[in-house]
């Protein structure tokens, strides 16, 4: 309760701080919205379905992407991670890949898949997929081996042996990693939406700047913030807290 | 697929033993319906038979360090042999290799007369760190080995039940293995190993973290256990003791290179305890072939006394 009213005034203070700055007009209107001009903006788009449909689209092709990303991720990191050749060659090659942002991927997946869905998912993929495959190469090393080993024993082999017990004893290891590779299919997918009529958030936001509305921009910026916020802090809380459970961990993973 | 306990097959293996008191198979004789018969039981091939088995591997600096030296030994169906020897004699490693999780040098393990390849549920090894799954329930841990070979639904309940209640962990069925005390985990990893019905138990060092109280327990609970399902049981400790009060037969191995030192038949009649005298009596005839082993254990790791044959190195694995 404490902390709930911690964060209550500290969001207050925020506002207000904003209001003041607004109202003090250092910034013509248009340049620097006050809160409830940002807050109309939101309404106003939620009411024309506007903001609706723009949520749907993004929200369906960053799950899209990011379970590919998260299948192919497993597979490949469980294959670096199990093999000393493909650590070797192909690790250091995946490190230096993740500096590059995922942007860069734009032009290769233009040329590629033309001005499509397919476009943005490749985009979205390339964003999240080498942190998902690193985490869960980390996360086959970290696995202690007696799992590997009981499985075995027990009878279990091949993909069985991936499903029932590498999959399950890499996923304490792998839930912040796949947390990261979320954060990132996130954000490569709205700076792909922003560079087409794409119908997504990202072009919402961007019309917002076409139209000099700058309520609407932030309105979206406020969207996209608290989508992501919700994913993380509903999805994959809960993930933790049930992993958790289940394995007796009391601090965070 | 039979869903009925009844239909489950009724030649329960009874071992008559005149050495055991009544209260041993008792009333719950009367519950063994689920075992699986053991097979080739009135064969003369040993049910686990090691031939010529070397194992060796190379250490850090390249050279070649002897782990297994020729290990001969032939268990029957049905008999608890026990193996002692130092710590670093490669008695550990000699279960993993009948598991099949590792690969000797040269030399077969044999079971049943027939050439072990890999991993197979016909011989469980119990793990010293146990390799329980903590993702899983303490039911779902023992119904693990049927689930990977395709059992049904029906069946796998039915002998998990069975299982968990032939270790009395009925009440634990949907606990987490964290929530569990170490004898619980103990008996979680035994009634897992059951559950596959196995012909051979292997069992590595499986009561060496436990408090004195609860190991007596879990001896007194394994050699009922032993006596109900009729399993072949192979059991690894550093503790003479231990392994007189439960084995059949004793085998001592040498400090690097493993090697049978020798064998001693127990004949004292079961169940035995801890403190009887003739356990003692026989306790101290192997501790005194064990502490020569001992000392020159000593004398590698610590570098003291005589120059070691082979340099302690950093055992892989």
């Amino acid at each position: 309760m404490k902390r709930a009213a911690r964060l209550i005034v500290f969001y207050a203070g925020l506002i207000a701080l904003w209001t003041l700055l607004a109202k003090l007009k250092i910034w013509p209107p248009y340049l620097f919205p006050t809160p409830w001009g940002v807050g109309e903006a939101l309404y106003a788009g939620f009411k024309d379905h506007s903001y609706w449909i723009a949520i749907a689209v993004s929200m369906r092709r960053v799950l899209i992407g990011y379970a590919i990303s998260v299948v192919l991720g497993m597979i490949l990191g469980l294959g670096v991670g199990s093999s000393k050749f493909l650590e070797e060659t192909m690790g250091g090659l995946l490190v230096s890949l993740q500096s590059l942002p995922s942007i860069c991927w734009w032009p290769l997946a233009l040329l590629w898949f033309g001005l499509s869905q397919n476009a943005i998912l490749f985009v979205v993929i390339m964003g999240s997929l080498l942190s998902v495959t690193l985490a869960m190469e980390d996360g086959r090393k970290q696995m202690p081996k007696i799992f590997g080993m009981a499985g075995r024993n027990l009878g279990a082999s091949g993909f069985q042996l991936f499903w029932h017990v590498l999959l399950p004893a890499s996923l304490p290891f792998i839930v912040s990693g796949l947390k990261q590779g979320w954060a990132f299919a996130w954000r490569s997918l709205i700076t792909a939406e922003m560079l087409y009529l794409s119908l997504g958030l990202g072009q919402v936001l961007m019309v917002g700047r076409d139209l000099n509305d700058m309520s609407a921009v932030i309105a979206v910026m406020v969207l996209i913030i608290a989508i992501g916020y919700v994913v993380d802090g509903v999805v994959f809380k809960s993930m933790e807290r049930h992993l958790q459970h289940k394995w007796g961990l009391t601090a965070s993973t | 697929m039979s869903t009925n306990a009844h239909n489950f097959p009724a030649q329960v293996p009874v071992r008559v033993d005149p050495r055991i008191p009544a209260r041993i198979g008792g009333a719950r004789g009367k519950t063994g319906l689920v075992v699986r018969p053991i097979r080739g039981v009135s064969t003369n091939v040993p049910k686990v038979g090691l031939s010529d088995i070397c194992l060796s591997y190379r250490t850090h600096s390249g050279e070649r360090l002897l782990a297994l030296d020729h290990i001969n030994l032939q268990v029957k169906a049905g008999e608890f042999l026990c193996i002692v020897g130092p710590s670093g004699c490669g008695k550990s490693t000699l279960l993993h290799l009948i598991a099949g999780l590792h690969q000797q040098t040269s030399g077969e393990v044999l079971i049943d007369g027939k050439r072990v390849q890999g991993p197979g549920t016909d011989r469980i090894l119990i793990f010293q760190e146990l390799g329980l799954f903590p993702w899983l329930t303490v039911g779902q841990n023992v119904e693990f080995g049927m689930k990977m070979k395709g059992i049904g639904k029906a069946e796998r309940e039915e002998k998990t039940r069975y299982y968990l209640r032939l270790v009395h962990l009925s009440q634990f069925k949907d606990s987490y293995i964290h929530q569990l005390s170490g004898g619980m985990r103990q008996r979680v990893a035994l009634a897992r190993a059951l559950a596959t019905e196995p012909d051979v138990l292997l069992m590595d060092e499986p009561f060496a973290a436990l408090d004195a109280q609860t190991r007596d327990l879990l001896h007194d609970e394994l050699e009922r256990i032993w006596f109900e399902t009729g399993r072949t049981i192979i059991f690894v400790t550093h503790n003479v003791r231990e392994a007189i009060r439960l084995g059949d037969r004793v085998a001592l191995l040498t400090f690097r290179p493993g090697r049978v030192k020798r064998e001693f038949p127990i004949d004292l009649p079961r169940p035995r305890v801890l403190e009887d005298t003739h356990v003692a009596h026989a306790a101290r005839e192997i501790l005194d072939e064990l502490r020569e082993e001992i000392n020159r254990s000593l004398e590698v790791e610590y570098n003291v006394g005589v120059k070691p044959r082979v340099e302690p190195a950093v055992e892989q694995r």
